[in-house]
């Protein structure tokens, strides 16, 4: 097949499928295995410096937050990371952890752009952006899941994104139209959090779904960080809601509130202050680095950040959420 | 008309909210095209279908979302899915409009959201396409939403992110993009604008109509290349005092955006 276009972005993770099929079947359990630990364990045990690693969905929505936080209490660094990333990515840019960006979107939303992100792009620190849409970054994740090396679609034919992706264009063999082709995107670790887990990993999430589907199934090793841990005969009352199966999972972190300051569909709000906290304090590095003392290295654990939230304000956040009507 | 003050964004927003199509699927991105999309579904557009990236499709629009993921994208929605969910609908021909912000826009409608200079080595780091490129290529119609001034209204984007028209006629389609997608509208701070695309047309940017106390010269002025001026331009309407009511009191109470 005639290459017709190549982007000169890094391929900061080259797609080895036939490696991946290996990966799961040798190193993947289909036991039920209970997968319980604390958010410290699940980040020492399985976040090394250097992995390619990824967060669904993002900082201010049913995001792993509490897991994110351990991550730079812990240091891990020279992280290549795919985001998509609102408050989570900010904070490990904030603390120096990235290296190499697959970059989607980084901002905060109503607030404008990041300024960790600008911080870490302008000075250097962040040594490559490979640009790619929200959908694309989804499909290569989608490819991986599917188990091929690739797939063709749509998106950024005739733009810049092409040239600074790692993607290329082809002709399509069958009709002839031009499509851009996705390189699969495996994942070393990926963190999701959800509503709902079992002690093996069985997930399910309410509301919109993101791109957790697709991530799950892209990662070496994954980390399910859940609002509630239940027992798995709630789940095979409802098997029809596991959107991640046990077997794709490495580690099951029970974490109450666990997206805050984003909201958890149905379950609580998002705290609106504590975001615009950040907002404020990220305009400078300084600001920032008084901000990761504060509620990141000033408290041990998710528990202690609880604590430091308070119950009251938690309380509120739970009355403010979204309700089934 | 009414005498009413108002902002520029606000009058921005509903010069856009009345672009929105009845009985419509939309793709909704994040900012002032919530806002718009929002004043639609409460004016002329109550059976809107919004669609939002991560996963909401048929939201009631009953409060603001701040992100385009939280809970308001899919209150009493009729669909919560995913992103591939959404964005293979748009891929396969099923979203209507797409309405989206950007940095920088040039004459032929292609957007810049990644960086200002150079991409290795930029002056400024911008958030990145998001869901941009995606629904500038695969949504039949386009409407982007600016600030008007000679930073954002470039003869070229620093960097081609979301496209429109390309390099002109035939250039999507020569390009690999969905055939007979394109940009319909500019609205910005000092007017509405659209596209020299009928046959023979040199499928830039045209002058549609002024915001009401805006003058042909300062929207000249402030456009950093050749807008096409048509001979007659006629005047959008003012905000109504409904528009504006609901506006301030029922969408974005808390002064995000306005």
């Amino acid at each position: 097949m005639e290459i017709l276009e190549s982007g000169i972005g890094e391929m900061i993770q080259p797609p080895d499928i036939e490696g991946f099929r290996e990966w799961n079947r040798t190193q993947k359990t289909r036991k039920l295995v209970d997968k319980r630990m604390s958010e410290q364990d699940a980040i020492s045990t399985f976040v090394y410096d250097g992995c390619y690693i990824g967060t669904e969905l993002y900082g201010t929505v049913r995001c792993p937050m509490s897991v994110s936080r351990e991550l730079v209490r812990q240091g891990k660094k020279d992280l290549r990371v795919c985001g998509q990333g609102v408050l989570e990515l900010d904070l490990w840019m904030a603390a120096g952890l990235v290296k190499k960006l697959d970059i989607t979107y980084i901002g905060l939303e109503v607030y404008g752009t990041s300024n960790a992100l600008r911080r870490a792009v302008e000075s250097g620190q962040i040594t490559t952006c490979v640009e790619w849409s929200n959908a694309s970054i989804s499909w290569r994740m989608k490819a991986t899941a599917m188990g091929v090396p690739f797939l063709p679609a749509r998106s950024m034919l005739g733009t810049d994104m092409i040239k600074y992706s790692s993607a290329k264009v082809v002709e399509d063999p069958f009709n002839g139209l031009k499509v851009c082709l996705l390189p699969a995107l495996i994942l070393d670790v990926a963190i999701i959090h959800v509503h709902r887990a079992d002690r093996y990993g069985n997930s399910q999430i309410e509301g919109i779904t993101g791109f957790a589907a697709e991530m799950a199934r892209a990662a070496k090793r994954l980390i399910i960080s859940a609002e509630e841990i239940v027992p798995t005969d709630d789940i095979r009352k409802y098997p029809d809601r596991t959107i991640i199966p046990y077997y794709l999972v490495d580690a099951v972190v029970h974490a109450p509130f666990g997206s805050h300051p984003g909201e958890m569909a149905y379950v609580y709000g998002r705290d609106e202050p504590v975001i615009r906290e950040w907002v404020e304090s990220s305009k400078t590095a300084e600001g920032a680095t008084a901000y990761l003392d504060k509620y990141v290295y000033g408290v041990a654990n998710h528990q202690e950040y609880m604590k430091l939230i308070g119950d009251e304000r938690l309380s509120k956040l739970v009355e403010e959420r979204e309700k089934r009507v | 008309m009414t005498d009413q003050t108002y902002s520029k964004t606000e009058l921005m927003i509903c010069v856009a909210a009345r672009l929105f199509e009845d009985g419509t699927t939309a793709f909704i991105g994040t900012g002032i095209p919530m806002l718009a999309a929002m004043l639609a579904t409460k004016t002329i557009a109550p059976n809107l279908v919004p669609v939002f990236e991560f996963g909401g499709l048929g939201a009631i629009l009953e409060e603001l979302p701040r992100a385009v993921g939280e809970a308001r994208t899919f209150h009493r929605g009729l669909v919560a899915a995913g992103i591939c969910e959404l964005m293979e609908t748009a891929q396969r021909g099923f979203i209507d409009y797409g309405f989206l912000g950007g940095a920088q826009i040039d004459p032929y409608g292609n957007l810049n959201s990644i960086t200002i200079g150079e991409h290795d080595h930029p002056k400024a780091r911008l958030p990145g396409s998001g869901g941009g490129n995606d629904v500038g290529s695969q949504c039949w119609r386009t409407v982007a939403i600016m600030q008007h001034d000679k930073r954002r209204f470039v003869p070229k984007v620093d960097f081609l992110t979301t496209p429109g028209y390309l390099s002109g006629e035939g250039a999507r389609e020569k390009a690999g993009l969905p055939k007979g997608t394109r940009p319909i509208n500019v609205v910005s701070t000092l007017a509405l604008m659209d596209y020299d695309d009928g046959p023979g047309g040199s499928y830039r940017m045209r002058l549609a109509a002024t915001h009401p106390g805006v003058t042909v010269q300062e929207v000249i002025d402030n456009t950093g290349f050749e807008l096409v001026i048509p001979e007659n331009v006629p005047v959008n309407d003012a905000p109504s005092a409904e528009e504006l009511r609901v506006l301030r009191e029922e969408i974005d109470p808390d002064r995000y955006y306005i």
